[in-house]
């Protein structure tokens, strides 16, 4: 694949986030306690996630429910402190750095999941675009219609969206002014939790194409949970693949798609429905809980290619040249 | 297991002719016909409110007030439509059964998931309660639950979703019935989990020589698992037949539309489709996808394109339909 114009050819920059073994452990109730026992365990969400993006990339971030997705966006929002490890921000740490005032809810705007539920259902929508727009002071208050406006159209909504409510506007639409709302601080960064799972596919198709070109056009910076793999790979330049809590395969999103090191990508890969293939074996068995962690590599217990030291040693995500990175014993190497 | 007798020996299972439904003023299904034969499996695609449910949902004949003309014919049972709610129920679970979209919600909180499958299986099986254990533990072992003895006493919400979801095909293979309908049985679930299930109703209803509809919003999924397509918008069949046929030699607008959108892994060009469905109040009396069809004629809107045979390739066969004025 063709990097996009905007690749840069400098040395290395500082990344716009950098997490250096990020831990989150939740307390949560012991399973089989009695009824009114307090007694805790720890829930490891995160385990020493290592992860770093670039200013203007677009990552993608996959793996099955419960494997810490949600967690680690939470961390790079500032909205949850880690429990372990460092979570940077141009360098600084994210609480250091949303405590210091607007500027980093400024620049980092988030889209979520349930883009209805986000919204204020007695706002009309020209005064949930308005909030943002003042809050940061963006444009003087006569120049606020216009923006609106303007912001409307950039997503694709005819103006006189302006006066209505959310109740009166579809799925796919409430979506695009999630995203309009999000854009309205003129972000660089992009953060988006499933934003277009559950949509029909054409809907999926005018945000998707609409998502591609604000990256491109703005110089966007987009962290994308999603969990299917077309998505990822037609918006995302790179992608990081999660498993209980731990990134175990990151790297340009065409590489590890067309030749997963890690057994678990190989295992997605397989499973995302293709046309006219035969289904794949499915892998065995269920993703197991996270307070009751596999020994060793926690991928051991599904694992196709396990060997006898997988059960003893933990491994780590380590390099594997042209910035990719696996963290398997036996990494599938392609013939 | 049993092999069911069936009387009827000729395909097809299952027919839908003209089947109309509507809920107040919206005709939400318009003229559907299809078939089904023995064995055989139907995916059902097309978008949000295109009506996939409710043409399940209907041949369960559970669709409340809505008002249902036409017919459906099941093999050996006449029209569907003409039964007592009281015949009705003897055949549900029997000869059909339906696994619903979300398994959470369709299993009931405060019961384990053994009295739940044990009771299913008392009802439509007669079996002793003894009996109905030992055969709940073999369906639940069946359907790939590990531990299936220690999980008859689990609680709903102590399993994972995918368990869920097979515990709901368990529940709904109970009764051994020859049709099964699966409403997007996998869409709340994650890819890997998704694979297992469709892996798990397709094997489990071959061996059984059931058929079954699956509604899919997934067309490489369903090209994958169905041998037969039928694709839908706003209520009305546009395209149906063989998948190979639908998917690779699609002649609606609409199949192309839906399959110009779908990503495949390295898909990197996207063309998105403009505008949306229209809603009942504003659907044209025509052909529904008019109003945003790029090759609609003067006449689509206003005269609805009648479902007909055509040849997808020179020799192929003539069970692809599709319904349109000015097919590609
Ligand atoms: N606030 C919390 N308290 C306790 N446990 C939590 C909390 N938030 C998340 N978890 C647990 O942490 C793990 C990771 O959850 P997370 O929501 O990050 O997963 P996810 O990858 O986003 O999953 P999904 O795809 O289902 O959204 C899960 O086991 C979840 O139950
Ligand atoms: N109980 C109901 N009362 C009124 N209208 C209904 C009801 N259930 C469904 N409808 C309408 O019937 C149409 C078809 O709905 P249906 O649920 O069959 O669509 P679907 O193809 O299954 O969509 P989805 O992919 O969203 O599940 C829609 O326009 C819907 O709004
Ligand atoms: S370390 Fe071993 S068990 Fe883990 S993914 Fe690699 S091969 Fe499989
Ligand atoms: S009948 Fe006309 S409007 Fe409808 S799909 Fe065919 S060409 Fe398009
Ligand atoms: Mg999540
Ligand atoms: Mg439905």
């Amino acid at each position: 694949m063709t990097l996009p114009p905007q690749a840069p050819n400098a040395p290395p920059v500082q990344p716009i986030f950098e997490l250096i073994e990020v831990e989150q452990v939740f307390e949560v109730p012991k399973p089989g306690r009695p009824l009114f026992s307090r007694d805790t365990v720890g829930l490891r969400a995160l385990d020493g996630v290592r992860l770093s993006i670039r200013k203007g990339t677009s990552l993608a971030i996959v793996g099955e429910s419960g494997s810490g997705k949600s967690t680690l966006l939470r961390v790079l929002l500032g909205l949850d402190k880690p429990s372990g490890g460092r979570a940077l921000y141009r360098g600084k740490p994210i609480g250091e750095a949303r405590a210091q005032g607007t500027d980093f809810a400024r620049d980092v705007a988030m889209v979520y999941q349930d883009a209805r539920g986000s919204l204020d259902p007695r706002m009309t929508i020209g005064a949930i675009l308005a909030e943002p727009l003042r809050h940061f002071n963006i444009v003087p208050p006569e120049g606020e219609a216009q923006r609106i406006a303007h912001l409307l159209d950039r997503v694709g909504l005819p103006v006189d969206a302006a006066e209505r409510f959310p109740s009166g506007l579809s799925g796919g639409q409430v979506r695009r002014v999630a995203i309009a709302r999000a854009l309205a601080s003129e972000p660089s960064v992009l953060v988006a939790d499933e934003a277009v799972s559950g949509l029909d596919v054409s809907t999926q198709a005018q945000l998707l194409t609409l998502l591609q070109s604000l990256q491109r056009d703005m110089g966007l910076t987009l962290a994308f949970i999603t969990h299917d793999l077309g998505v990822a790979s037609y918006l995302c330049e790179e992608i990081a693949i999660m498993y209980l809590g731990r990134i175990v395969e990151t790297g340009p999103t065409d590489a590890v798609l067309n030749a997963p090191a890690h057994p678990y990508s190989a295992a997605l890969r397989a499973a995302a429905p293709q046309f006219f293939e035969p289904l794949s074996e499915p892998l065995p068995g269920e993703i197991p809980s996270p307070l009751d962690l596999p020994k060793g590599c926690r991928f051991s217990t599904r694992c196709p290619v396990a060997q006898s030291d997988c059960q003893s040693k933990d491994p780590q995500l380590g390099k594997l040249g042209s910035g990719r990175a696996v963290a398997c014993i036996h990494p599938i190497t392609q013939a | 297991m049993t092999e069911r007798m069936t009387d009827v020996a000729l395909p097809p299972v299952l027919t839908l002719r003209d089947l109309t439904v509507h809920r107040g003023a919206a005709k939400i299904l318009d003229r559907v016909n299809l078939s089904l034969g023995q064995g055989e499996t139907l995916a059902l695609v097309g978008e949000s409110g295109a009506g996939k449910s409710t043409i399940a949902v209907a041949i369960m004949r559970l669709l409340g007030n809505a008002k249902i003309d036409g017919t459906i014919e099941l093999a050996g049972e006449g029209d569907l439509l003409a039964l007592t709610e009281r015949q009705m129920v003897k055949l549900r679970g029997q000869r059909l059964s339906m696994i619903f979209q979300d398994a959470g919600a369709a299993l009931n909180p405060s019961y384990t998931v053994g009295r739940q499958l044990s009771t299913t299986l008392r009802r439509i099986q007669g079996l002793s309660k003894d009996a109905a254990r030992e055969r709940a533990v073999e369906l639940f072992t069946s359907v790939g639950i590990n531990d299936p003895e220690g999980r008859m006493s689990a609680f709903p919400h102590q399993l994972s979703g995918g368990m869920q979801q097979r515990v709901m095909v368990a529940i709904a293979l109970a009764g051994s019935p020859d049709l099964l309908l699966a409403d997007e049985p996998t869409s709340a679930l994650d890819v890997t989990i998704q694979a297992q299930i469709v892996r798990l109703i397709l094997t489990l209803t071959r061996e059984r020589g059931a058929s079954c509809i699956f509604v899919l919003h997934d067309l490489a999924l369903a090209s994958q698992s169905c041998d037969r397509i039928a694709v839908l918008y706003a209520g009305q069949v546009v395209e149906s037949g063989p998948a190979h046929d639908v998917l690779e030699h699609h002649r609606h607008p609409y199949t192309q539309q839906l399959k110009s959108c779908v990503l495949e892994i390295g898909t990197k060009t996207l063309t998105a489709p403009e505008g949306t469905v229209p809603s009942h109040a504003q659907m044209p009396p025509g052909c529904r996808f008019s109003t945003r069809c790029p090759r609609a004629l003067p006449r689509c809107a206003g005269e609805a394109p009648p479902l007909v045979p055509v040849r997808s390739t020179a020799a192929g066969p003539l069970d692809h339909h599709i319904a349109c004025w000015n097919p590609e």
